[in-house]
């Protein structure tokens, strides 16, 4: 291997660029104000001050906090394979209902003697269906560990099989997108089976306890709060981590000129997979920790409506940029529970231009509108 | 010796005197002797026995009660009799059952075809073997198509318990020779009972070929509604052929295209059914245009505000269009309501042609089937034997050269664009003539419409009308083993897999071009 | 990677054909290219030049013949980052940079090193990688530019940046399309400069229309036509040669 030895003009070596800093310490510090608060003040706001006061954090607005978390995980995940590698799925939504499934299985069986039916083990659908004795495929499923392990690996593998096949015959681009949607809208006509033994329309819901604590005191739901904002937290950095790391560089690298990789010895189907598994995964990990806090899980999740959602806060917040989906996860979703109550028909609309306006005049989305403005200030 | 009897009763005043004054025992063998007598006009009194409309006093002619009425039995003229001193005439179980039977046997030698048909159809649900006389003199009088073909199976069926095989053999080739589900059962109830062996084996052959039949049947009626299913399919799905398969543009509104079709078809039913109601059945012709031009419409104010501007960005344009999508339903929700609308058929697609025993298929999907050719051809004729076909596919080749060449490529885009959208106009028409219209109408098939698109291969029309059609087909032919919902699913998995092994869809084009999406 | 025997030719092609819906854009072609050549391919619009550029990178898969890279490789099996990695490298005809890294980032990216997934994950730039990248850098005459994003780069720039990006790549085998298209005359002159330099040292074959630019460079030019090499020899005997002149004159 001889590297290519022609004589060079002698010359310092030219200062290699350091590469970009994504977060300025700025960030930085109000990440972990913002994180600090969540897993702190709301807590105490929830716990400790009296209902009375309106400082007080109730039930409803803890569970809708909760359940935006979870979103914004969805959404953090979404960005990675869509912002930074150019795949726009549209079946992250059912990644995390797999992942909502899986716990929910735990859900189901922790409720025991608790249920309608009173049977010590049958979840009240099954007996409902009048079976004798929970399937095969539910075995174990009154075991947490197995069940959250699942929650992780139920998605993973599914989109792990599911994009080595797709990646491999090369299908990309809008292409994708479709096969995706379909496969979420197959998951979903499934499980409204009744047969497939998930519940059918109704899914999972009623549930009691978890580990033992049970899901209406308090002090359980602040821990899974805690939760989701810890998972938020923790992906965040590690996201960082990873956009900022070569194989970040190699993603972006797919998105731009899958070609030009190609011929430079990377096979982009691998990294495709590891970062489209990874998604998977931490969507599966989001949906465990949502079902809890919401209190049911049922196919709707799976409707392709959901998935496309999806994307509507990553472009809203801004592709690729980590911080912007999370911020258009929670700017949608709290608009979406504020004008779903107050004003109905609009909604739809809302939601109809936005997904219009982001792409046409916003392809930054906020983060790049922020991103330009501040770049023209000074 | 009843047979004498029979022929000389007559419903005359003193056989409505026994039936109305005399003891049980008498009662009944008048009203057999009428009936065996088939005297029709006995009939009107008969039944009124039966519901208790028949009265008598101590003396003079019984009457019927008709409407608050009193009539006398015989005359039918009005009577001058008070009911409060007249009686019911009482009937007991046995002679119930005597009268119902009676009556339809009468009714056979009635002058209405609808009663007599009535009649002989009870008389082969009862299988009652002594009818079998009755149904033969009966046969021989008929002249009524229906009726005869009626009274021909119940004649075999009945025949197949007479005491001589000769006659059990010939019914049996009768039942053969006109299987049906009920000929089925009665082949094979009868072999339960039959001791001699050449009928029996006969009967166990008839079965089996009855039953053949009856698949035959059966799959006609499967590979038939999966064409109807493909026919559907293919005209939600050839629009988009067109606006996807043709100019690469992911329009997720498309479905809303096929429902604002469907709801301009509701506008024109309601506009003919309000103003020219006598034109009703012709609505259809109007509604052709009126549902292609909506549709074109609504798409080309989605290709001037949307589509043109994020050209070359699909992911964008595929997010924008279903942004577009939303505003579209929640639109058709504030103008027509949340709630379906109906759409009737004009009478002449109500009902079916029977084209084997047990096999009916319905006039609307037939015209459905007959309007996805007759759009296909449209389609073709306009790709291919048109200028504007012949700029559209200059403009999808090449779009750089075609510019250079003068072809006025936003125009043509708009064109095409408008053309595609119009289409999915005319399939929603279509789906309204055989399911709900609602706002959400397009969300079902958006999917499906995907799918034919890209299993057919883009770009390629022959592709596409075999995808529908495959799969329309095979979702019908694995509904019965699989059940609708799971043979939906398989088949969604099957094009998974299947664009897996060819991502360029059934009609590969091989060259350069494949690697540029 | 996979280097062996320096004797025998670096490339072999031997009745490639390849054939899209009927028509044959390569027939029956065969090519053989020595070690250090620095060889030219033109040829008319359609005559198969950039499908033989796909054939011998994995983009394409020729229906019969074979392509082979050294004695060991047979580049028909191989997927395109194999190839890539046993050392051939390519240019497009079309400047194909990744525009939203900076111009080191992009050599960073091309770099000769573990191309795996989890490598890639852990990977630090060592001192040597390093010192490569600010050789080719300067090489290309870009250091000042090696912060700024490839995207704002001129075209000039990026086709450099492109040629750059295949020599940290260290490849035995350049295929360079076109890569003049679009210069000013000093840049090509500078172009022809350097890839003159890398002959010798490495095997380039170069598909270009400019003459005199092949004319400047090349010693052994290959001329195709309807797929198959109508003619092969020096500027001079393919200049005179009436079946050359026919195909680019004759229509």
């Amino acid at each position: 291997m001889n590297a290519l030895t022609a004589p060079m003009p002698l010359s310092l070596p030219a200062a290699s660029p350091k590469p970009p800093r994504l977060w300025p310490r700025r960030t930085w510090a109000a990440l972990l104000c913002g994180y600090a608060a969540l897993v702190v003040l709301v807590p105490i706001l929830h716990l400790a001050v009296p209902a009375g006061s309106a400082l007080h954090v109730s039930d409803y607005t803890l569970a809708l906090a909760g359940k935006i978390l979870c979103y914004a995980t969805v959404a953090l995940a979404m960005d990675l394979v869509w912002g930074y590698t150019g795949i726009l799925s549209l079946g992250h939504g059912l990644f995390f209902a797999l992942g909502g499934y899986a716990m929910g299985m735990y859900l189901m069986r922790a409720i025991g003697k608790d249920s309608v039916y009173g049977d010590p083990d049958l979840p009240d659908f099954m007996v409902f269906l009048d079976w004798k004795k929970v399937p095969w495929y539910w075995a174990g499923t009154g075991s947490f560990a197995q069940q959250a392990a699942l929650s992780v690996l139920a998605p993973a593998l599914l989109a792990f099989v599911f994009g080595f096949f797709a990646f491999r015959s090369r299908i990309r681009g809008v292409y994708f997108s479709i096969i995706t949607q379909a496969l979420t809208y197959a998951f979903m006509l499934l499980f409204f089976r009744n047969q497939t033994g998930f519940g059918g329309n109704n899914g999972f819901t009623d549930f009691k306890r978890i580990l033992g604590f049970p899901l209406a005191s308090p002090g359980t739901r602040v821990v899974l709060f805690a939760l989701s904002a810890t998972l938020l937290m923790g992906a965040l950095v590690a996201a960082r981590a990873l956009v900022t790391s070569k194989l970040g560089r190699v993603l972006t690298a797919i998105r731009d000129a899958e070609d030009r990789l190609r011929f430079c010895g990377y096979d982009p189907i691998r990294f495709k997979l590891f970062v489209w598994t990874l998604s998977a995964a931490l969507c599966g990990l989001a949906g465990a920790l949502y079902v809890p806090q919401v209190g049911i899980i049922n196919p709707g999740e799976m409707s392709p409506a959901n998935s496309i959602e999806i994307a509507i806060w990553v472009a809203v917040g801004g592709r690729g940029t980590l911080l912007g989906p999370v911020i258009g996860a929670v700017l949608v979703n709290g608009a979406k529970s504020w004008l779903t109550a107050a004003f109905p028909e609009l909604w739809l609309v809302l939601l109809g231009l936005s997904f219009i306006a982001v792409t046409r005049w916003l392809p930054g989305g906020l983060v790049g509108l922020w991103r330009r403005t501040a770049r023209r200030a000074p | 010796m009843i047979a004498l009897l029979a022929a000389l009763a007559v419903l005359d005043a003193a056989t409505l005197e026994t039936l109305a004054r005399g003891e049980s025992a008498e009662k009944t063998r008048a009203v057999s002797a009428l009936v065996a007598a088939g005297e029709v006009r006995a009939a009107p009194v008969l039944r009124a026995l039966l519901e208790g409309r028949l009265y008598a006093g101590e003396t003079g002619p019984p009457v019927i009660e008709e409407g608050g009425a009193l009539r006398d039995a015989l005359t039918g003229a009005a009577s001058a009799a008070a009911i409060e001193e007249l009686e019911k005439v009482a009937i007991n179980n046995r002679l119930r059952l005597l009268l119902q039977r009676g009556l339809g046997l009468l009714a056979l030698k009635s002058a209405a075809p609808a009663d007599r048909l009535q009649a002989a159809r009870g008389l082969l649900e009862d299988g009652d073997p002594d009818n079998l006389p009755t149904v033969e003199s009966a046969l021989s009088r008929e002249t009524d198509p229906a009726v005869r073909e009626v009274l021909s199976i119940a004649q075999a069926v009945l025949a197949l318990g007479h005491p001589d095989p000769v006659r059990r053999l010939a019914a049996i080739r009768q039942l053969e020779s006109a299987p049906g589900a009920s000929s089925k059962r009665q082949l094979q109830q009868r072999a339960l009972v039959e001791r001699d062996p050449a009928v029996l084996a006969a009967l166990q052959r008839a079965a089996a070929s009855v039953d053949g039949a009856l698949r035959r049947a059966e799959l006609v009626g499967l590979l038939f509604g999966g064409l109807s299913l493909g026919s559907i399919l293919l005209l939600s799905a050839l629009g988009l052929a067109i606006t996807f398969g043709l100019m690469g543009v992911i329009n997720m509104a498309h479905g809303e295209l096929l429902m604002v079709g469907a709801y301009a078809a509701w506008a024109v039913q309601w506009a003919f059914r309000k103003g020219a109601p006598g034109a009703f059945g012709w609505y259809l012709l109007a509604a052709v245009p009126a549902s292609f031009l909506a549709a074109a419409l609504v798409g080309v104010l989605l290709e001037v505000t949307v589509v043109r501007k994020l050209y070359g960005r699909p992911l964008e344009t595929l997010l924008a269009t279903w942004g577009a999508s939303l505003l579209l339903i929640q639109a058709v929700r504030s103008l027509f309501g949340a709630q379906n609308v109906e759409v009737s058929n004009p009478a002449w697609m109500s009902g079916g042609i029977t084209v084997l025993p047990g096999l009916v298929l319905p006039w609307n999907r037939i015209a459905i089937l007959l309007f996805a050719g007759a759009v296909l051809l449209l389609v073709h004729t306009l790709l291919t034997r048109t200028r504007l076909g012949l700029l559209v596919r200059a403009v999808t080749q090449d779009r750089q050269r075609a510019a250079g060449l003068g072809v006025p490529t936003p125009r043509i885009d708009l064109l095409a664009f408008a053309l595609g959208s119009g289409i999915a106009g005319l399939g929603g028409l279509a789906l309204s003539q055989i399911g709900n219209v609602g706002p959400e109408l397009g969300q079902g098939f958006i999917v499906d419409s995907f799918m034919v698109v890209v299993l057919g291969g883009v770009g390629q029309l022959a592709g596409t009308v075999i995808a529908a059609a495959g799969l329309g087909l095979v979702n019908k032919l694995l509904e019965p083993t699989a059940g609708a919902v799971m043979a939906k699913i398989v088949v969604l998995v099957f094009v998974i897999l299947f664009i897996q092994r060819r991502p360029q869809g059934f009609f590969a084009q091989r060259g350069r071009a494949v690697d540029e999406t | 990677m996979n280097l062996d025997t320096p004797r025998g030719p670096v490339l072999y092609l031997s009745g490639v054909t390849v054939s899209f819906d009927g028509f044959r854009a390569l027939d029956s072609l065969n090519l053989i290219v020595e070690p250090g050549e620095l060889r030219c391919v033109i040829g008319p619009n359609g005559a198969g030049k950039t499908t033989l550029m796909d054939v011998i990178t994995g983009k394409t898969r020729p229906d019969q013949g074979d392509v082979y890279f050294g004695e060991k490789n047979d580049l028909s099996r191989l997927s395109e980052s194999q190839i890539a990695r046993a050392g051939i490298g390519r240019k497009f005809q079309k400047p194909t940079v990744f525009r939203n890294h900076s111009v080191f980032e992009n050599l960073e990216l091309a770099l000769a090193t573990d191309k795996r997934v989890l490598p890639t994950l852990a990977a630090k730039l060592t001192p040597p990688q390093k010192q490569r990248i600010d050789e080719v850098l300067e090489l290309i005459g870009l250091q000042q530019k090696a912060a700024s994003l490839a995207d704002l780069l001129s075209h000039g720039e990026k086709q450099w940046l492109e040629i750059g990006m295949l020599l940290v790549q260290d490849p035995r085998l350049l295929l360079l399309d076109e890569p003049v298209a679009g210069m000013s005359d000093e840049e090509t002159a500078r172009t022809g400069a350097l890839l003159q330099s890398l002959s010798g040292k490495r095997t380039l074959v170069v598909v270009e229309h400019d003459m005199r630019f092949v004319a400047s460079i090349s010693e052994k030019i290959t001329v195709l036509h309807e797929g198959r090499v109508l003619v092969e020899g020096t500027m001079e005997t393919i200049r005179d040669d009436p079946r050359v002149v026919e195909v680019y004159l004759g229509r």
